[in-house]
Order: structure tokens, then sequence, then C-alpha cells
């Protein structure tokens, strides 16, 4: 105890800060980027060209930077929460400005021969502001409604420009990220059951004012078969590929759906298809619970810190990782509409491993700052 | 304090309740993945080979059609092509020109090119130039190092050795239009010929065998990864026909300067020895495709080259068609064999006049001599005497009138008159004075050289009612119908047609028949005998009888008479039967039987049975002078 609260009043060396980064959680995300490795190498017709030792050096380069944020003491991430979601904010302006043009959609921002995708960073810009927000604020103030709509507000900001870009699907993933902070938070259950019924009455309006190209997804989705050349193509030689996978798969290298390019984008959205295709039923699953161990991971540091606004983080950031994720799976097995959502950690992309690790780097430094004390809230004894 | 441990009471809470809900989405989504997986497995397996494996045709080799010797009369040649694959090379344009050096492109061909290597994929070979010479392949190989892309492959073309004097009888090949898709996956290959004419297109389905196939793994794109498996498929079946190729080659060089045609049948069994019709095309012409020029030049033809005449081209026979209504006489017993009667050069009939083609008569004569010197009148009452429904009967015994079973699409069954048929198609009666125009073959009636050939050979070979065809084998499988009797009679008793046998042989081989002019040369060994036809393309008026009639060569060529002539040989035991029309020609002694006597030779002259050494070379002479061209 006398320790601790020596480390606490002295602050903690970066020695001992580096001690205390889950060495564990690293392990479990180096695995993922294993997979993703052997699948890209698998994807290249085995070859390390052109994905998976790029991959491999993103996720060595991505884990410096994890481990660097997770040495930045939580304090510092808290005082800084609103000027870095007002960054977040401005980046969103700005490739909705100037962003480059990718499939029909303003996504992409080019940061000189590295390309960020803003609307991955903002939910976590975002989390880190809910979490400034609600971190104070008593039971009773959290029930307050007007309380509420200020994080409301900062919420739908970010939601909006995301629709905009457009990107249903991110944008839809940052509302359901804003959520769950409100839910951890302990806002009340019906207030959710009345926006998710306001957000019932409000679809068919949305659904009007879509992109024809989203409105398409939403329908190809509902029945595959339709247009099975067209922009259902996608999901039926997706599962095509799941199927024919069967228990133990088809062997490394030799799925025959990706490896003869019938299954499209393997090396990116559908990347997870190709593992079940080459793994079969086994891998896949096995692959299903080493995420969900690393989500759990991520609930267990949560739950284990001694203050709101790291564990309101922490939750977010947990949150995201698992909504993607499911995301993914969901779409290459034809349960929710395609969209462009890759597997964090095992799809090839630079921009969303490094936003995934930037997220994980603040999850990492709740947990090496878990037991500090935060002014103005009472550390727990 | 207490406020502080509500709060995290609630979030450790809530935040179980968010992993508790992720592991049952993983759950769910661990069924789903289990559910295609495992429990649909199969299912899809099947669908991803469906994607994966690409069932591709293999033309085998179209069968030939060989002679009655055995020699080649359509065949395939090998057709070396030069092919790109734009993928293969870094620089399309170096490569056609370092190839433009070695083997020379058209500006047409580089267009071509061009415009396939736009439409088509990468990887997929365009053909640069086909039809290449054995030096052009070999400059190729020796030189593939400087033509990335470049690779040179097989395929086969059709070819006719016997060029245009085969055309009408072998037909062609050609791309298969819609009508010819008769459900065999085949015909859709990018490539493949049908028969579209003659005997290609009667045998196609023999000739045209059966497709093997090939497995190939493909990728999406089509691509081909590798070959699985492969079974072969039945090359297409030789087809033997009758003809001899020589006597073709030989009756299509004789009548190359006519709008004619000329048949030769074996008369024992109706095999079809040869065919021919001027003028005609060249059949390769089709493979490729028919320019619209050359198209436009052979539909406007006033020859017509592309009607076979031999089948198609229908014509009054003439005098040609005296043995029939003497036959009709003979078995109606209206005139007997030895009956005279007079040819005072006209027969008056009411108030109409019917010339003999002798101006002033040939005075008294009996059926024989009759037939030989080629009586009209005589034949006006022979007519008269038996009535036309009595005549058209024995047309249609002697095939006339009556479409023949010849294999080749096209064949014409022509015309033989009756009262019922005039009334029926008319509406008025039938005139007595048409009756006496039909006895010296003119009038409605209209028959083929080939109808002329086999009405010449039934009255020779004994009465039997053979039908013309010009298949022996196939596949090697011999064809019903070579032995004579194969063949029912044509119940005309024996001295009737002893007679018209004998009268043919006069009217070659004694003085005053009107084919004395064309009996055959000593060498040839045996004597012919045959039949002259004159006919009508135009009414010749009174001023111009009045004037005297005017001499074949003086009139316009469209006003001339059609020359014809049906003959047989050897006259004591006949084994060919030929007809011979020449339009135009003037007259049958003069133009048609001469050309017939030629043809006749030659068909004894090249009978293995009548001849000591084998081959007479005709067609290989014929064959080496085109190659000289």
């Amino acid at each position: 105890m006398i320790e601790r609260r020596l480390s606490r009043e002295r602050g903690m060396t970066l020695t001992e800060k580096l001690g205390s980064v889950s060495w564990t959680f690293v392990l479990l995300l180096g695995l993922m980027a294993g997979v993703g490795y052997a699948m890209l190498y698998s994807a290249a017709g085995l070859n390390p060209e052109p994905w998976a030792f790029r991959h491999g050096l993103r996720f060595g380069f991505g884990v410096l930077m994890m481990i660097g944020i997770a040495m930045v003491d939580i304090r510092i991430i808290l005082r800084l929460a609103w000027p870095l979601y007002l960054v977040g904010i401005g980046l969103l302006v700005l490739v909705a400005l100037h962003g480059q043009v990718g499939k029909g959609a303003q996504r992409w921002l080019d940061l000189g021969g590295f390309q960020l995708q803003p609307s991955e960073l903002m939910k976590i810009l975002l989390v880190i502001a809910l979490a400034r927000w609600f971190h104070r604020a008593s039971l009773e103030r959290v029930g307050n409604p007007l309380f509420l709509i200020p994080p409301l507000i900062a919420i739908l900001i970010p939601a909006g420009l995301v629709l905009k870009q457009p990107n249903l699907g991110n944008a839809v993933i940052t509302l359901v990220v804003g959520g769950a902070v409100f839910f951890a938070a302990g806002v009340r259950w019906w207030k959710f059951a009345a926006v998710i019924g306001a957000a019932a009455v409000a679809a068919p309006i949305v659904y009007d004012r879509l992109h024809d190209y989203q409105r398409q997804r939403i329908l190809t989705f509902l029945d595959p078969e339709s247009d099975p050349l067209g922009a259902g193509y996608h999901v039926i030689q997706s599962k095509i590929a799941l199927g024919a996978g069967g228990m133990f798969g088809r062997g490394f290298g030799q799925g025959t759906q990706s490896q003869l390019n019938f299954l499209p984008e393997k090396q990116t959205d559908f990347i997870f298809t190709m593992l079940a295709e080459e793994w079969g039923f086994v891998g896949a699953a096995s692959v299903m619970a080493l995420i969900l161990l690393v989500v759990f991971y991520g609930l267990a540091i949560a739950l284990a810190c001694r203050h709101q606004f790291g564990r309101l983080v922490a939750a977010g950031i947990t949150v995201n990782f698992a909504l993607y994720v499911f995301v993914n799976i969901a779409m290459v097995m034809g349960m929710i509409p395609v969209g462009g959502v890759p597997l964090p950690l095992v799809s090839h992309g630079g921009s969303a491993m490094i936003t995934v690790l930037i997220g994980f780097g603040v999850l990492m430094s709740v947990h090496v700052h878990r037991a500090v004390e935060i002014e103005g809230e009472q550390a727990e004894a | 304090m207490r406020r502080e441990q509500g709060k995290r009471a609630v979030f450790t809470r809530r935040i179980l309740l968010v992993g508790a809900a992720k592991a049952a989405v993983m759950g769910a989504l661990g069924a789903r993945l289990y559910q295609l997986q495992v429990v649909e497995g199969e299912r899809f397996r099947t669908l991803a080979d469906e994607n994966r494996i690409s069932v591709r045709l293999i033309p085998p080799p179209r069968g030939r059609l060989l002679d009655r010797f055995g020699e080649p009369i359509a065949a395939n040649r090998l057709n070396w092509r030069a092919m790109l694959v734009a993928e293969r090379t870094d620089d399309v344009g170096a490569t056609l020109a370092t190839f433009s050096e070695i083997v020379p492109l058209t500006e047409a061909d580089r267009a071509r090119i061009e415009r396939e290597l736009r439409r088509r994929r990468r990887f997929v070979p365009v053909v640069v130039r086909d039809y290449l010479a054995w030096e052009e392949m070999a400059r190729l190989e020796v030189n593939a190092p400087d033509l990335p892309g470049i690779l040179t492959d097989v395929g086969q073309s059709r070819i006719y050795p016997g060029g245009e004097a085969f055309a009408h009888v072998i037909g062609y090949v050609a791309p298969p239009a819609e009508a010819d898709l008769d459900g065999d996956p085949m015909l859709e290959l990018p490539g493949i010929r049908v028969g579209r004419a003659g005997l290609e297109r009667a045998h196609d389905r023999a000739l045209r065998g059966r497709a093997g196939t090939v497995r190939l793994e493909v990728n999406a794109v089509g691509r081909v990864i590798r070959e699985l498996a492969r079974e072969e498929g039945t090359p297409g079946q030789d087809v033997t026909t009758s003809l001899d190729a020589g006597l073709q080659q030989f009756a299509a060089e004789r009548i190359a300067e006519e709008s004619a045609a000329a048949v030769v049948l074996d008369a024992r069994n109706g095999e079809v020895m040869a065919m021919v019709s001027s003028p005609s095309f060249d059949p390769s012409l089709f493979d490729s495709g028919v320019s619209a020029a050359q198209w436009r030049e052979w539909t406007t033809n006033r020859r017509a080259p592309l009607i076979n005449k031999a089948i198609a081209g229908l014509y009054a026979p003439g005098s040609t068609f005296k043995m029939v209504v003497a036959l009709a006489a003979l078995e109606a017993r209206v005139v007997s064999p030895g009956e005279r009667i007079f040819c005072a050069g006209l027969t008056e009939l009411g108030d109409a006049k019917f010339h003999c083609w002798r101006r002033g008569g040939h005075g008294w004569l009996d059926m024989r001599e009759a037939i030989k010197q080629s009586c009209d009148c005589y034949f006006y009452e022979a007519a008269k005497r038996t009535g036309i429904d009595r005549i058209a009967a024995m047309s249609n015994r002697f095939g006339l009138g009556v479409e023949p079973a010849i294999e080749l699409p096209g064949a014409r069954p022509g015309l033989v008159p009756t009262r019922a048929w005039k009334r029926a198609t008319q509406g008025v009666p039938w005139q007595q004075g048409e009756t006496l125009v039909h006895g010296i073959g003119q009038g409605f009636i209209q028959t083929t050289p080939l109808q002329l050939a086999v009405m010449t050979a039934r009255m020779v070979n004994g009465g039997r009612a053979i039908e013309p065809h010009l298949t022996r084998a196939i596949g090697g499988q011999l064809v019903r119908g070579a032995r004579p009797e194969d063949w029912p009679m044509v119940g005309i008793p024996e001295a009737h047609l002893k007679l018209m046998r004998d009268a043919m042989g006069g009217v070659v081989n004694e003085r005053g028949g009107t084919a004395w002019a064309s009996r055959l040369p000593p060498e040839v060994g045996a004597s012919m005998g045959g039949k002259t036809g004159t006919t009508q393309v135009r009414r010749i008026t009174m001023a111009e009888r009045e004037r005297g009639l005017r001499r074949q060569q003086d009139l316009p060529y469209e006003w001339r008479h059609h020359a014809l002539f049906v003959g047989f040989a050897p006259v004591e035991n006949p084994v060919y039967a030929c007809a011979v029309i020449i339009e135009h020609g003037g007259g049958g002694s003069a133009a048609a039987a001469p050309v017939a006597r030629d043809i006749m030779a030659e068909t004894l002259l090249r009978d293995p049975a009548r001849r000591d050494s084998a081959p007479a070379p005709s067609l290989q002479v014929a064959a080496a002078e085109r190659r000289e061209r």
C-alpha cells in the first residue's frame, strides 16, 4: 500500500512502466498479426510479396508506436481529450474537402506516402472525449437528460461527417461505440430503448437519403442471389469458399476459391473467408476464439482500472475492436451488408492496422496507469 | 466514496454484460460458420468445383470424302498459325514490327490484330497470321527469342484437291449459321465448320465426328491453370463416294467453256461416277467467308455458277424423250415395232401445223428408223395414239417427274404433265395439240440432266429401276445399292428394251443416225448408243420460217437452242449411262453429242475392268498443273 501511494505521488519511472505493460496482450496481438501474415503469404501464391512482408513490417512499427503511447501518462491523455477530439473533427472536415476518392467515397487523407483514414482515428478520439465528459459525473448526474445532450452532440458530429463521406458502416460503428460508452457510464436502459425506437422510425427516411450503392448493398444483402454477377457476387463467392473449406479446410495455399481469384478482395475484406477455406472450421473457430480472448483481455483491463476515465476509455476501445471483428465476420458470411470493413490486424492495409494499434496503445496506457490518481476524482481505496 | 463505488459497480455489471454479449455474438457467428462449413459443406464444395473446373470441347478432325479409288476429294490441311499473347511481351508494337520483318503483315492484318487485342483479355492468344508456309514457320521458330509473346500452333482447314470440278457435288463447309445448330455443342466452338451444300452437307453428321472433352482448372478470369482430365473424341468418318475423280476432272474441263452439265452413271446400280456443272466456283472460298463482291458476282451471273445444273437445272428433254413415248406406245399396243408411219415434214391437226425438223420429211419410217433419224412426225402420231396420261405414267417409271433419291440437297423433281395436272393448275382442259408437242419432248415437261441419265440407265440395264446415288461407304461400312439386285424392275418387256438399245445404237453407229459424227473412236474398243435432243428456248415465228430457218450460230446467245444428248456404252453390254446438256449450244448432234462422246470414251478407257494397267493419271496431272499455277 505504501509503495503504491509513493508511486502515485512520484510518478512511475520508464522502466517500471515498461515492466507493467501486459506482454501477454502484446503476444495475443502478435498471434493475430501472425495469422494475417500467413494468410497474406498464401493469398500472394505463397509469396511474401506484395502483402505479407509489409504487413509484418507495419505490425512491428505499430507495436512500437503502441508501446510508446502506453508510456504516455493517462492524465495527459485526459487533459488533451477535447483538443484531440477537435483535431479529429478537423481531419474529418479536411478529408471531406481534400480527401482521396476511393471506390466512390472520400475517406482517405494522404500524409505524404502514408494514408490515413480519419474516421478510424476519430472513434478512438471520440471514446477519449466521452470518457473525459463522464469520468467525474456521479450516477445522479448521468441520470439527468440535459447532461447527456453535449456528449450526444459530440457523437453525432463525427457520425454525420462519416456518413457524408459516405461510409455507412463506419458511421453506424461510431454511433454504437459512442452508445457503448454511454452504457458503460451508467445511462439508463430505457433511454437506449427510446433512441433505438426513434431510429426505427427514422430508418425509412434515412434509407431514402442513402446513396444508390449503399441501398444496393442493403438490397443485395436481403437477396444475394438476385444479382449473382453484380453486387451479390462477393457474398455468393464468399459463402461458397467458406462452405468448400469444410471441417478441416483445403490446406494452406490450396483454397481454390481464393487462389483462383473467384473470391474478391481476399487480402483485405475477405481474408477471413480465405482463412476459413484453407484452414476449415477448426482453423476459423480457433481464430475467432483468439479474437474473443483479445476482447476479454481488453474488458479485463477496463474492469481492473481504478479510475472511471480509464475504465470508460478501455471499454470503448475494446468495444470498437469487437464491433469491427463482428461486422467483418458477419459480412463475409452474408449476415449483414458488405461494408468495406477489414478484419483488424489480419487484413492487409496500413491505415487500419496503425489506428487499431493506436487504440490499443491508449488501452495499454490505461493498463499501465490503472492506479494513478486523477485530480477531481477520488481514488478508490 | 459510496457514489464512486456505485459507479464502479454499475460499470462492472455492464461490462460483464458486454463481455457476455460479445461471447454470445461470437458463438452465433461460430454456429453460422459451422452451418456453412460442416453442415452444408458438400454443397458448397460442389459449387466451388463448378467455379474452377471448365469443361471444353476439342473438335475432332473432319472426315474426308474419297473417290471410288480412295483418292481424297475433300481433305484436311494443317493450318499453321502464329498467335500473339499480349501479356507475354513488354512491347506488343515491337514484337509485331520484328514479326513483320520475318513474315510480312498487311495493313488489314495489323488493324485486325489491334482490334482483337483490344477486345480480348491479355492472356488470350490472338491470331497474327494463319496459313503460314513451312519456310515461314521455320523462320519464326529460328527467331523465337526475338519474338516474345509469339507462339505457333496448328489447326485444321478444309481443302478440295479437285477444286472447282467437284464444287457442286461435294459442296463446301462454312461457319455454322443459326439454322445449322442442331444441339451438338461442338457447333458452338469458334472456328468450327459445317457442311453447307452437297455431300459435305448430306453427310455432315458422319463427317463431323464427336467432340472430345478436356477438363481444365481455370481461375476467375478464365485463365487456364492446368489440365485435369482429357477424353478423346471420335474423329469424323471418311465417306467413300462413287465418283471417279479423274473422270470428274475430265468432264469438268470438257464443258468448262459452256454453261452446261453432264452426268455419268453406272447404269447397273445407279452409282454416280461423274456429275459436273459449269460454270463452277472455288469451294474453298467459303471456308474463310465469301466477300460481298464475290457473292454478288456469283448470284448475278446469268450462267448461275452456284446452281448445280445436273440436279437443279430444268430443261425440256426434247428428242431424248422419244424412247419413253415409243415404250408407252408399245405398251399400249397402239404402235407395233414394224409399223411404218409416213412423214411428210408436216403434221396437221385442225388448223395447227406441226413441223418435222427435216423440212422435206422422212417418208415411210418404222420405229427403229424414227428414233435413229429422230423423226418428229412419227412421234406426233405415236403420241396422239397413246395419249398424254399413258406417256406421263411411262415417264414416271423412268424417273421423270419424280424427285430422285440422290443424297444431294436441292435435287428437283421436274414436271411431267397430265390432263388432271393441267386442269388443276391452269383451269383449262388439255388440248390434243399439246400431246403432239410432248411427243417430241417439248411443252410443259421439265427434266434435269440427272433424271435423263437415270432414264437412260433404266432403259439399258435390263429394266432395273436404279436410283442415282453417290455414297459407296461411310467409315468403311458399305452402303446398300451397289448390286443390281438391290433394285426393283421397271416392268418393261425385254423385247421393247432391246429395240430401244438397238435403235439408240443406230443413232450413233449408223450412217443417217443423228449422232453418226460422234461415234467412239476405234481405240476405245467399244461403241456407244444414244439419242440427241434439241429444245427450243423460243418459238420459231412464221416469219422466220418463211425466210428460211436461220442458222443457230447467227442467233443471239440467249435465243439459241439447248443441246442435249443421252447415251450409254458399250451397246452390246451396257455398263455406263450419261446425259449431257449444253445450254444454248445450238443442236444436240452438233454440240452435245461430241461432248458425250469424249466423256464416254474417257469413262470406258478408265474402267479398271477394261484396261490392263491401273492408273489413269488425269487427276494427278490436273492437280500438278494447279500447283504450278
